[in-house]
């Protein structure tokens, strides 16, 4: 039932976000000077900024951009840590350890200043959510070789190797089951770190750019409390972002218990 | 009865005896107590309140005044200044301030080996001066050539006490009588300072000062709500407007500031920079097209709620003692602008401006990531320029990619910054209008002016800045603004009001246009 619910939430999310430059009742960009700060209601459903942008085109068009990338990214993440783990030598011989100690926020540093100045906003912004994935690919990997490494002691696994199975075989059908499931925890945990971490690039002018706008960039009027009070509809992105992840964790979880009982 | 009152009125000389401290926030710890060594904001005010100087530039009037010198004069057509020092002035500490301390200050100002800022403002043009000490109260400063503004540089110099102490005795209204780094400073009445009321009370009223070092603005904020600090000295736009509903009576708009926002093209030859975009951005026609395009009343009203004034040219309008009062702001007016464009030969096809040669107008705008204000500026501008078929790419970069680009690879079309200015002095911005200045923004550190108009505009600063007479040196400056606007190789945007949060209970204070805005005359301020 909460599955199905979360499942429901989350598929109209993503469509409505994909949607967006059908649905989004006017551009995300679009400044209506004289209506700056209007109060939700009328024209503009949810109200306007301070530069009189409708709140809820921009709502719209930052969940595509962060619902959609940031959960794109994490599977990035985990796909090369999969695939990294295919190597085991190369990801024991420390790779994630030199990885890990690499502080990433100077690459998005210097990315950012590498670019060409005329760069797409919207290339900027894949760019920046694809290096994100390949940046965070060494921890998941770290715990998909401690599973593995287990995997490979187990009682099942000497038991199949001793039977003669084909390494393929133990691999598909035996352990990647198990596998599976450390995957989606690794993708749950990361898709709404990257969510946030987008929030805090932006805070750096790192992530998205004025006038596009993000998760990341609507929940910085959130700095500003007596604005939230003064229209309360600025807790909208928050509360979709709180949404989101809850759907994430139930579908998530529901998932994993089937998993488990089956 | 009677011991009733006699006990009432103890009571109450109590009262007004009891010691009154002034409280508010710096956003980081002062580098230095050693007045010739400022350089960081927040020295500097801590500089200002507890350093006596020779003589002052009234903030609100523009005009001199005496201080530690009670009286001077300009000799040899401005090739020499007289001070003659009050009679009786000691330090903090009690040891007499003569002649002696001025020239000793004056001497290690210019000592290269200090290397101290305030000895590059003391230097003339042939070098240093030489100093004559006449007697315990008399001291002359003299120059091989005539220098500008003799008078006026004798604002910012701090006399000092002999020896090298890390919090040397002053002879302003305060000494700091205790620093504890990231935390707060302590500064108290100077016992020994001269100046007093008309009635002959001894300055200043407010007996100590408390500095919390506050580097988070949105609790120093929270502590002035709640009433722990008695003023902010420059607030935002959105604070400021949280302190007039919260706490209507302490918000207080100084009206327009020095300060300015402005953006520009890159005119200089960088490989980077396509050949025709640079023909764009060497054409006055096209930046004058780009000013008129942009609604500088929006950027007002919008971007700092109402709390800026739209710019007329290089200097504020705040500035009255230099300010070319013929300059009007520029109000938008696209379809003017529409014109300039096509009289350059560009060409609105399907809202896309092209060039003679077809090439789609379209620049990026660099600006500083992080800084809200500006970041929204250069939405409103995009969206302005829009209109008139111009496609704008925003950049926030880190400061220190920004400074590189803009500095030294030239590598970007157009940048949006701002100018904070400290002093009204148009001489000041010496470095942005001299062509082989390093703050040239367009083209910086040029070897022979590229145009006509910045080789007039090099000989007008020299001017400015050398000339004895203020009636000549006021005429270049009018002129300077003049070609400025007339080119604009700079388009100014909006002059930032100066807001500050003051409490009620600080009396006596006036908003100046320049720094320190509130504190100038801290000595007169008091506290109820």
């Amino acid at each position: 039932m909460w599955k199905r619910l979360a499942l429901i939430f989350l598929l109209l999310v993503g469509t409505s976000a994909l949607l967006s430059p059908v649905i989004a009742p006017f551009s995300y960009s679009e400044q209506f000077r004289d209506s700056a700060n209007a109060p939700p209601g009328g024209k503009f459903l949810l109200g306007t900024d301070d530069m009189g942008r409708d709140r809820l085109s921009r709502l719209l068009y930052a969940t595509a951009v962060s619902a959609v990338l940031a959960p794109a990214a994490a599977a990035l993440s985990v796909l090369l840590a999969l695939l990294a783990c295919a190597f085991p030598g190369l990801v024991v011989g420390g790779l994630t350890t030199i990885c890990l100690s690499i502080p990433w926020i100077f690459l998005f540093i210097i990315l950012r200043a590498e670019l060409p100045l005329n760069t797409d906003p919207s290339i900027s912004v894949l760019l920046t959510f694809a290096l994100m994935g390949v940046a965070g690919w060494a921890g998941p990997a770290r715990v998909f070789s401690g599973s593995i490494r287990e995997m490979m002691e187990s009682g099942w696994m000497l038991q199949a190797r001793s039977a003669g199975i084909a390494g393929w075989r133990i691999g598909l059908v035996y352990a990647w089951p198990h596998l599976r499931s450390v995957a989606l925890a690794q993708f749950r945990v990361l898709a709404p770190v990257y969510i946030l971490a987008e929030a805090s690039l932006g805070l750096l002018g790192l992530g998205v750019a004025e006038p596009m706008p993000s998760w990341g960039n609507l929940l910085r009027d959130l700095q500003h409390p007596d604005m939230v009070r003064q229209n309360p509809a600025i807790l909208a992105p928050l509360l979709l972002l709180m949404l989101c992840l809850l759907a994430i964790e139930a579908v998530a979880v529901k998932t994993h218990e089937k998993e488990v009982f089956r | 009865m009677k011991s009733l009152i006699a006990g009432l009125l103890v009571a109450l000389s109590a009262l007004a005896a009891s010691p009154s401290e002034l409280h508010f926030a710096l956003h980081g710890d002062p580098r230095t107590f050693d007045p010739l060594h400022v350089e960081d904001s927040n020295s500097e005010i801590v500089r200002y309140i507890t350093a006596g100087v020779l003589l002052r530039v009234n903030r609100v009037t523009d005009q001199l005044q005496p201080e530690l010198a009670e009286s001077w004069k300009i000799l040899d057509g401005g090739k020499a200044i007289t001070f003659r020092l009050r009679a009786g002035l000691k330090f903090s500490d009690g040891t007499p301030l003569t002649s002696a301390d001025v020239a000793r200050t004056i001497q290690k100002a210019l000592d290269p080996k200090e290397n101290s800022p305030a000895g590059g403002t003391l230097k003339g043009a042939q070098g240093a001066p030489e100093i004559v000490v006449g007697g315990p109260r008399d001291i002359t400063i003299r120059y091989a050539a005539p220098k500008p503004s003799i008078d006026r540089i004798f604002d910012s110099l701090g006399i000092g006490p002999e020896g090298n102490a890390k919090m040397p005795a002053t002879a302003g209204p305060y000494f700091v009588a205790e620093f504890r780094p990231g935390l707060s400073l302590q500064l108290k009445r100077n016992p020994n300072y001269w100046k007093r009321d008309g009635s002959g009370r001894q300055l200043p009223y407010i007996d100590s000062i408390r500095i919390d070092i506050q580097g988070n603005r949105d609790i120093e904020l929270t502590r002035f709500l709640r009433g722990e600090l008695h003023l902010i000295h420059k607030i935002d736009a959105e604070s400021f407007d949280r302190v007039v509903r919260e706490k209507p009576g302490s918000a207080r708009n100084g009206g327009a500031s020095l300060d300015s926002e402005f953006l520009w093209f890159n005119q200089a030859p960088a490989k980077q920079v396509p050949e025709w975009k640079r023909k764009w951005f060497q054409s006055s026609a096209f930046r004058h097209g780009v000013s008129q395009a942009i609604h500088r009343n929006d950027l007002a009203a919008l971007n700092y709620k109402g709390h800026a004034h739209p710019a007329a040219g290089p200097i504020s309008t705040a500035n009255r003692t230099w300010f070319n009062a013929e300059l009007k702001p520029l109000p938008a007016n696209p379809a003017n602008a529409a014109k300039l464009f096509a009289q350059d030969g560009f060409q609105l096809k399907d809202g896309v401006l092209r060039d003679r040669d077809g090439h789609a107008v379209e620049f990026s705008l660099v600006t500083n990531a992080g800084n809200r204000i500006r970041e929204k500026a250069a939405a409103l501008i995009q969206d302005d320029l829009k209109k008139v078929g111009i496609k704008v790419n925003i950049v926030t970069l880190d400061i220190g990619s920004l400074l590189e680009r803009i500095r030294k690879t030239m590598d970007y079309e157009a940048a949006l910054l701002g100018f904070t200015n400290v002093d009204s002095d148009p001489m000041e911005q010496m470095n942005v209008w001299l062509s082989s200045g390093a703050e040239h923004a367009w083209w910086p550190s040029q070897k022979t002016p590229a145009t006509p108009w910045e080789s007039r505009l090099d000989a007008l600063v020299m001017e400015q800045s050398t000339a004895i007479s203020m009636a000549v040196r006021k005429k270049a400056a009018v002129e300077i603004q003049r070609i400025a606007v007339a080119e604009e190789p700079i388009i100014y945007l909006v002059n930032p009001d100066y807001l500050v949060a003051v409490s009620p209970a600080v009396k006596g204070f006036q908003i100046a246009v320049a720094p320190p805005q509130v504190f100038w005359n801290i000595e007169w301020l008091k506290l109820e």
